[in-house]
């Protein structure tokens, strides 16, 4: 199988999921005493950078099936904007607030964001038949 | 562990006609008016934050996701291993899709009712005597959430997608099942760690 050269995309897609993990669990396990907010927010820049160097690698990758890119991760994003969006709300009902909850809720874009661009980047980077119709459906 | 070579359509490649198309939904459409139900209940165990339902949402979920991880990785990823490829073809076409809707479903039942469980009881406080075993399920959970997260359910996803090809590749089939059922494994055994520390918070 003769394959393209990729970017580490999955690895420093996981590298970026790994420090909103990382920012959340040290914000979490500190409820609910004061926490200092540095690191927390040093580790979502990190994310979000990782992030954007990630498809800003994989943007320059000629002949990328970005149709079925885009195919992939518009539905994936509906999916995990939806778990992110429970995530919120539990935060919200448990009244979060301030500092915290700003770097959460950035935190989740994150990983709403991050999470589908893994999926569809797994899909599109073997993806061979981007014009034929009958795979263009989830269903 | 398990050694998964490739489908028939690999033999397509070097020259014998191509095995009709797989007829299969990616993502069971009948599939999602359950998870539908199931989301709206949490939901409403959530909002409720009353003792039983969120206990249940909790212990049924992370039973649900223990079992299957621990089945799949170590049980039934060694016997897919093992079968004929006509056969793992037609297991996988049956068993990725409904993998799609089962995982999302029940670890997100299992983790936001179990935030929220432990906020009712209090041992996600740092003040809890239970706090430095709950940090533990949180670094666990959190290893596990990225393993699935960037590894098992894009190649879940991506199987799918190369079965429905009219000429699925073998190679690519073959190094993303290994790369589940391994990924399986391996949040399988993650999954013992999880139940020594739930079984050690239900016991104080």
């Amino acid at each position: 199988m003769t394959e393209r050269k990729y970017p580490p995309f999955t690895e420093l897609g996981m590298l970026s999921l790994a420090l909103i993990v990382v920012g959340g669990i040290y914000l979490s396990s500190h409820i609910p005493q004061h926490v200092p907010l540095g690191p927390a927010i040093a580790l979502l820049i990190a994310s979000a950078a990782v992030m954007s160097v990630n498809l800003t690698l994989l943007r320059r990758v000629p002949g990328f099936a970005w149709p079925r890119f885009y195919q992939v991760a518009k539905w994936a994003l509906a999916a995990y904007l939806f778990t992110a969006a429970m995530i919120e709300y539990a935060f919200l009902r448990d009244h979060l607030t301030g500092g915290p909850l700003v770097i959460l809720t950035l935190s989740l874009i994150v990983y709403a964001v991050q999470v589908p661009t893994l999926i569809a980047f797994t899909v599109a980077r073997y993806d061979t038949t981007s014009s034929d119709p009958a795979d263009g459906s989830l269903a | 562990m398990v050694e998964i070579a490739a489908p028939p359509s690999a033999a397509a490649e070097s020259g014998p006609p191509a095995a009709p198309r797989l007829d299969f939904e990616i993502v069971p459409r009948k599939g999602l008016a359950i998870v539908a139900v199931v989301m709206v209940l949490l939901i409403a165990a959530i909002a409720d934050n009353k003792l039983w339902p969120l206990e249940f949402f909790h212990v049924a979920g992370g039973a649900g996701w223990t079992i299957i991880d621990l089945f799949l990785g170590l049980v039934l990823g060694p016997i897919i291993g093992r079968m004929s490829i006509p056969a793992r073809v037609e297991f996988t076409t049956k068993l990725m899709p409904k993998m799609v809707l089962i995982m999302p479903t029940v670890v997100t039942a299992t983790l936001a009712s179990g935030w929220q469980l432990s906020t009712m009881l209090g041992t996600n406080l740092s003040s809890s005597p239970e706090h430095g075993w709950i940090v533990a399920s949180f670094i666990v959970v959190g290893v596990m959430a990225v393993l699935a997260l960037g590894l098992l359910e894009p190649a879940n996803v991506a199987v799918l997608f190369e079965l429905k090809k009219p000429k699925p590749n073998g190679e690519v089939i073959e190094r993303l099942m290994k790369r589940f059922i391994y990924c399986a494994g391996v949040l399988g055994v993650m999954q013992v760690a999880t139940l020594v520390i739930m079984t050690k918070l239900a016991s104080t």
